[in-house]
């Protein structure tokens, strides 16, 4: 397959030109449905005058709620998408034995298993956690909502555009070919000359911007807006993860900022941070890329930490055992995170003295995390235990988990990762504890928190039906690659010469095919629910005995959250106040000052879809008006100061009366 | 086992627990309350940017490709009067603020504009170097070590240049709404902003300016 | 054409019952050859062992805590009412210390082992022993073998015998073996994995793997770092013969016997190193004797600067203003892979610039490259440390310090830069 010439170029259109359209003949098909589903989607909007709705009360909205259950929706369509090269993955190199080519093409293939990496770390893993934390943390402190409610607005848009600009290369143009991290100098501009590291750097870009913003957003949230008496030792241990991950979050995404400039100056301008000639070094992209890209991993699986911490307390009837344990656990963990980012490449020739501090620094990690791991099973030890759906999703993930741990560790070793270092085994291993850490982690969450946003629980049966078929399928879908990682097969295959590899990837794929299955359950389990929700409805506002905050408030919550602030006397601040007998104050209320929706943000975040894809494409004209736009609409953004307003004490009262005729009437 | 208020809350009344549990008497919370530290967040990541850069420079100082130096191109006296500039505007602009804390609008915005002629000088002589440069044909792709040059140095100039504009802004809004709090706010942002940029110069001019030449 | 496979073949009489093989974990590490943990050189057979240790080690704490975690499950679940309900029980100093000590002690060991094995098992290290019994003889030469990935293939060059293949590496059993590695375009990594553990292949800087192959047969090799459309076939078939075989083959070589693609020079190296697929096994009578410094250090097109010399020149503060438009020799892969070979096409311009950076170099004193490898350790017991309290080693110094040191080394930075 040689490379086609995309020379071509335009002031108009820069580098877009027909041959920027689906060629290969499964993308042209998927771009026609797609076409046609979206379409539908518009018309269907359209017809039902949903327009109007979704921009006043969901697109323009500040409410950390609604922003939070946006970024889910964002999480679970990318999912979706990015589960399909998953699959397509698999049948590949289930296929490609024996001469035979497979069905996909290098450049075809190559592009999948770079955008599934991309995609599933930045637009599922992290919409999916900071939609939880958007979604959680101010209910779980008491406060109303985030502390700068735009910017968490704007946030969601950067993320969404980041999104967009990866979707939109699936159609317009190619995606990157280098792998999800694209380490030059594979990735510069003489062994990538089109435009798919292009989309990469600026979704990555952009999506950046809006995942730094909502970690300082966060990190001021929890500092600043908890309720009276919430101490820092008293925070669910939720909302530490929390804060420690946006800690980690505002430590660590400026670096990849600065390496994709450093990046982008290279390919745009012929600079040499990282070319092969006039001194450039690509093992300082390698080396700065993991210093964002290690603790990246602990962003993504430290709220998670933080989510099976509550659903065992809760679901155990118990206090959380350890907390002040579980608390220095997250923060020596968060620290670590930052010693270790060498062990991604102990292969690339460092001293041997090098490679075992940063071996044994990883190891280090494993200290902390192991006592998190005691503490759960601790809470569990004399506990009551209900086996909701939230409850088995945490013990299959500290069964998971566990193993993934395991082999993380062994290949800390850098003479045992010599031998395993890029293989299937590796794949294994971080599939083993993003799968069964990170995943499991956001199931529980939704499980658990579902009906409080919506007021509904979710249905069982279709959850347990999804559950049986997850849980089974990762092992289906991983332990064969354990194996082959033994045998010595390596990652990013495209065809094998070793027809002795084919029933292993024959059994994996039966696992992507059980995972289908799980996340089709799920998504049945989403209708169901939907469907009967009158049937799973929740009053109470408090559906599995809580133990924090945000189970005090009715549910889905009024607009406000809590109409008079929670004070806080113990860690399980509400199961404290339900033991006490508290009722809630049903007069006394007062207007409650909140912020005004604004459209700023997703005008701002539309803009800036326009400078990347116009950058992407060389339409300087484009890239000049978008980011003179960017400029000017922020300048004038700022000239309004009217941006709050008061809810009238009427409205209050009116939902909180309606509040305590729903109490009444389920007789709490 | 923990003791809890549940423990010692037996014969409390109702009201009393309410008065307990509930802030009932609330205020609403002053407006912006988190935006200094929220801004002082987002300066510590900017840092880190610099911190890359930095680090880059380190990486790559001393890559030259068979090209000029430092010794070759730098012009200390040059940099010495930029660095001189960018110092002063830091002055003034800690004098438009004792200006704003006395609440005086015009003095605010005069010093507030003194401050962007600094700024601007500092910006005109960087650029005046930088094209001096590249006319000799030191351009940033030519060594590695002039693309970190370029980069570390551009990055702080492009950092200036945006808190030009944002003053520019401020001194529009202080303008026309005067020194409300939402505008002193703003302008304690930018006060963080602009020293955190000399603090940044201090350090460009002591690795690489300095470093370079000794 | 079907790459020879590693190890002898297991046999699966069906396809299914390699399916239910495959099923169990246990089973399938006995049924299929898992060359990991039963490689066929000793390198590789103490970093397989390291796996397994390892793994037993931590196994003694994740077993009772999978245990633990079933059996807690099951015992407190709600409906055994049985079961002891503590709702308020949430600390015990005891415990808290159990479970901070318990992984402690585990990483302690581990990390012991680590330190250990990383540096006796250090790829720039000469091996010590040929196998557990016995140890390197201390005359012993290792088989030098340079190893250029290109894309999509592999070139050796054999610098003592003077022969050079592609796609295909012989080596002698029970002989130490000392590879020089670097690529030409893009990372790759070599990764033989009967013989040793991989080490990557970058452009303009050389790696260094030592190891041994104990048994003769057909192994596996291939590029364990993707690099590009061609990946899936950069592999190579590497030949573990006897001394006396390897000498017959090499001889055969220089003979110019089967496969035979002639003579290695630069411009047939140039030709060899644009991007190709599939590529048949070739091998070369004869290779100029600079060739492989001459890709290492990126210069082996006519009129090109070698790193080498460029990084002296650095070393002593660049050649200043002088040295601005020197743009032409220094660009390697700019503006695509073609370009380069393009600015080659006008000789004079070449020639002009060679004269140019012949001038430039006047100053220079080559010199020869000082041997950064790592002597192995005097002891070959293995994992004991014995041997770590006289690492009979090189200096190693620093980039910056080096360079100051030894102005006239020239081509000593590939090496440097990546042991940093």
């Amino acid at each position: 397959m040689e490379a086609v010439d995309h020379s071509h170029w335009s002031p108009l259109l820069g580098r877009l030109w027909w041959d920027a359209l689906p060629q290969e003949p499964i993308v042209l098909a998927t771009f026609v449905v797609v076409a046609l589903g979206g379409a539908a989607l518009v018309a269907g909007l359209t017809y039902f005058k949903l327009w109007g709705y979704l921009w006043k009360e969901w697109f323009t909205s500040v409410d950390h709620k609604k922003i939070g259950v946006m970024y889910m929706i964002l999480g679970l369509i990318m999912f979706l998408r990015g589960f399909a090269d998953a699959v397509m993955m698999r049948i590949q190199q289930s296929i490609a034995f024996n001469g035979n080519d497979g069905y996909l093409t290098a450049h075809h293939y190559d592009q999948v298993f770079t955008a599934h990496g991309v995609i599933m770390i930045f637009f599922v893993a992290m919409p999916f956690v900071t939609g939880l934390m958007n979604y959680v943390v101010p209910l779980q402190i008491g406060a109303r909502d985030v502390s700068f409610p735009f910017l968490n607005n704007f946030s969601f848009w950067m993320t969404t555009a980041g999104a967009v600009l990866v979707m939109a290369s699936l159609f317009i143009g190619e995606f990157a070919q280098t792998g999800w991290l694209a380490y030059p100098p594979l990735s510069n501009l003489a062994y990538s000359p089109w435009v798919g590291v292009d989309y990469y750097i600026w979704a990555l870009q952009i999506a950046g911007v809006g995942t730094l913003l909502s970690g300082v957003n966060l990190i001021a949230t929890i500092v600043k807006l908890r309720a009276p008496g919430m101490a820092m030792m008293r925070m669910p241990i939720f909302t530490w993860t929390a804060l420690c991950t946006n800690v980690l979050i505002v430590a660590a995404f400026p670096v990849l900022t600065a390496v994709m400039a450093m990046l982008s100056v290279d390919r745009y301008l012929g600079f040499n941070f990282f070319s092969n000639d006039f001194g450039g070094s690509p093992m300082m992209y390698v080396n700065l890329i993991w210093i964002w890209g290690h603790p990246e991993v602990y962003i993504l699986i430290l709220p998670l930490f933080g989510v099976f911490s509550e659903v065992t307390a809760t679901f155990c009837g118990k206090r959380l055992f350890g907390y002040s344990s579980m608390v220095y656990a997250t923060l020596v963990i968060t620290i670590l995170s930052y010693l270790v980012w060498l062990h991604h490449f102990f292969t690339m020739g460092s001293g041997a003295s090098v490679n075992s501090f940063f071996g044994i620094t990883t190891m280090v990690i494993s200290i902390p995390t192991g006592a998190k791991l005691f503490n759960w099973l601790f809470t569990m030890y004399r506990g009551r235990i209900r086996f909701e759906l939230p409850m088995m999703w945490t013990v299959a993930f500290m069964m998971t988990f566990t193993i993934g741990g395991m082999t993380g560790v062994l290949l800390a070793v850098p003479p045992a990762d010599f031998v395993l270092h890029n293989s299937l085994f590796l794949i294994a291993h971080f599939h083993n504890v993003i799968i069964g850490g990170v995943l499991f982690g956001i199931f529980a969450a939704i499980n658990f928190w579902w009906p409080k946003a919506f007021g509904f629980k979710l249905n069982q049966f279709w959850g347990k039906v999804s559950f049986w078929l997850w849980v089974p399928g990762f092992w289906f879908a991983f332990m064969p690659l354990y194996i082959l990682g033994l045998m010595g097969v390596t990652r990013r295959m495209r065809v094998f010469d070793d027809p002795s590899l084919q029933p292993f990837f024959i059994v994996a794929a039966f696992g992507a095919l059980m995972i289908a299955g799980g996340i089709g359950a799920m998504l049945v389990q989403f209708a169901v629910s939907i469907w009967k929700r009158e049937e799973l409805k929740d009053e109470t506002g408090d559906p599995w005995n809580g133990r924090t905050l945000e189970w005090s408030t009715s549910s889905p919550p009024p607009e406000y959250n809590f109409a008079f602030t929670p004070i806080v006397h113990d860690i399980d601040a509400w199961d404290d106040m339900k033991r006490c007998g508290v009722e809630r104050p049903t007069s006394g209320f007062r207007p409650i000052h909140m912020p005004k929706s604004t459209g700023a943000g997703i005008i701002l975040a539309g803009i800036s879809t326009a400078l990347g894809f116009a950058m992407i494409w060389y339409i300087w004209w484009l890239a000049a008006v978008s980011f003179l736009g960017i400029i000017g609409y922020a300048i004038f953004h700022t000239f309004n100061y009217k941006r709050d307003y008061h809810i009238p004490v009427e409205t209050v009262e009116a939902t909180e009366a309606e509040r305590t005729r729903q109490l009444a009437a389920v007789g709490a | 086992m923990t003791a809890t208020t549940a423990d010692t809350s037996h014969n409390l009344s109702q009201a009393q627990l309410q008065a307990a549990f509930y802030d009932l008497n609330e205020h609403d919370h002053p407006e912006g309350g988190s935006t200094m530290l929220g801004f002082w967040m987002y300066l510590m990541s900017d840092c880190l940017i610099f911190a890359m850069l930095f680090a880059a420079f380190g990486v790559l100082g001393g890559n030259f490709a068979a090209g000029p130096g430092p010794k070759d191109l730098f012009d200390l006296k040059l940099v010495a009067v930029n660095t001189a500039m960018l110092l002063f505007s830091s002055i003034t602009y800690g004098i438009a603020m004792i200006a704003m804390e006395k609440n005086q609008k015009g003095a605010t915005q005069i010093w507030l504009l003194i401050t962007a002629v600094f700024g601007a000088a500092f910006l005109s002589i960087e650029l005046f170097e930088f094209h001096h440069m590249i006319a000799e044909g030191a351009t940033p792709m030519r060594s590695a070590f002039l693309t970190a040059f370029f980069s570390l140095v551009g990055t702080h100039g492009l950092h200036v240049t945006f808190g030009l504009i944002w003053l520019f802004t401020l001194v529009a809004q202080v303008g026309t709404k005067g020194l409300i709090p939402a505008n002193k706010r703003r302008l304690m942002c930018l006060s963080l902003f602009w020293h955190f940029l000399d603090v940044i110069w201090i350090g460009v001019f002591t690795f690489v300016y300095l470093m370079g030449m000794l | 054409m079907r790459p020879p496979e590693s190890r002898p073949k297991p046999r699966h009489p069906s396809a299914l019952a390699k399916i239910v093989a495959a099923l169990s974990l246990t089973g399938a590490l006995t049924a299929c050859n898992s060359v990991v943990l039963s490689p066929s050189g000793d390198v590789a057979q103490q970093q397989g062992d390291l796996v397994v240790t390892s793994t037993l080690l931590m196994l003694i704490i994740i077993l009772p805590v999978m245990a633990a975690t079933a059996f807690f499950a099951w015992h407190y679940r709600a409906s055994n009412k049985e079961a002891r309900y503590d709702p308020h029980w949430d600390h015990s100093t005891q415990l808290e210390l159990l479970i901070w000590a318990a992984p402690l002690l585990i990483i302690i060991c581990l990390g012991a082992i680590t330190w250990v094995s990383t540096h006796l098992l250090d790829p720039y290290r000469t091996i010590g022993r040929i196998d557990a019994a016995t140890a390197v003889p201390a005359d012993a030469k290792p088989l030098e073998v340079e190893v250029v990935a290109l894309d999509w293939k592999w070139l050796f060059i054999y610098p003592e015998q003077g022969v050079a293949t592609v796609n295909e590496l012989v080596v002698p059993t029970n002989r130490p073996l000392q590879f020089k590695i670097t690529s030409s375009s893009v990372m790759n990594s070599f990764f033989v994995p009967a013989m040793a553990g991989q080490i990557y292949a970058m452009p303009g800087m050389e790696t260094r793997l030592h190891a041994v192959i104990n048994h003769p047969g057909e192994f596996i090799g291939f590029s364990a770092n993707y690099s590009g459309a061609g990946f899936s076939h950069m592999r190579f078939a590497t030949h573990a013969v006897t001394d006396a075989g390897f000498d017959q083959w090499a001889q055969g070589v220089k003979a110019g016997g089967q496969a035979n693609a002639g003579t290695l020079d630069r411009a047939a190296y140039l030709q060899l190193e644009k991007p190709s697929e599939k590529v048949p096994v070739m091998r070369f009578a004869s290779v100029s004797p600079d060739l492989y410094n001459a890709i290492l250090n990126m210069c082996v097109e006519p009129g090109k600067m070698c790193m080498s010399d460029m990084m002296a020149i650095d070393a002593r503060g660049g050649l200043g203003k002088e040295g601005i438009r020197n743009v032409q020799m220094l660009a390697y892969d700019r503006g695509g892979r073609q370009a380069a070979a393009q600015a080659t096409a006008n000789p004079t311009a070449a020639m002009q610039r060679e004269l140019a950076w012949v001038r430039a170099l006047c100053r220079q004193n080559p010199g020869s490259a000082p041997d950064h490898t790592i002597k192995a350790p005097a002891s070959p017991r293995v994992l004991s440390g014995a041997g770590l309290s006289e690492p009979q080693s090189a200096p190693i110094f620093s980039h910056g310090q080096e360079a100051l040191a030894a102005p006239a080394q020239t081509p000593a930075h590939p090496t440097q830069i990546s042991r940093n």
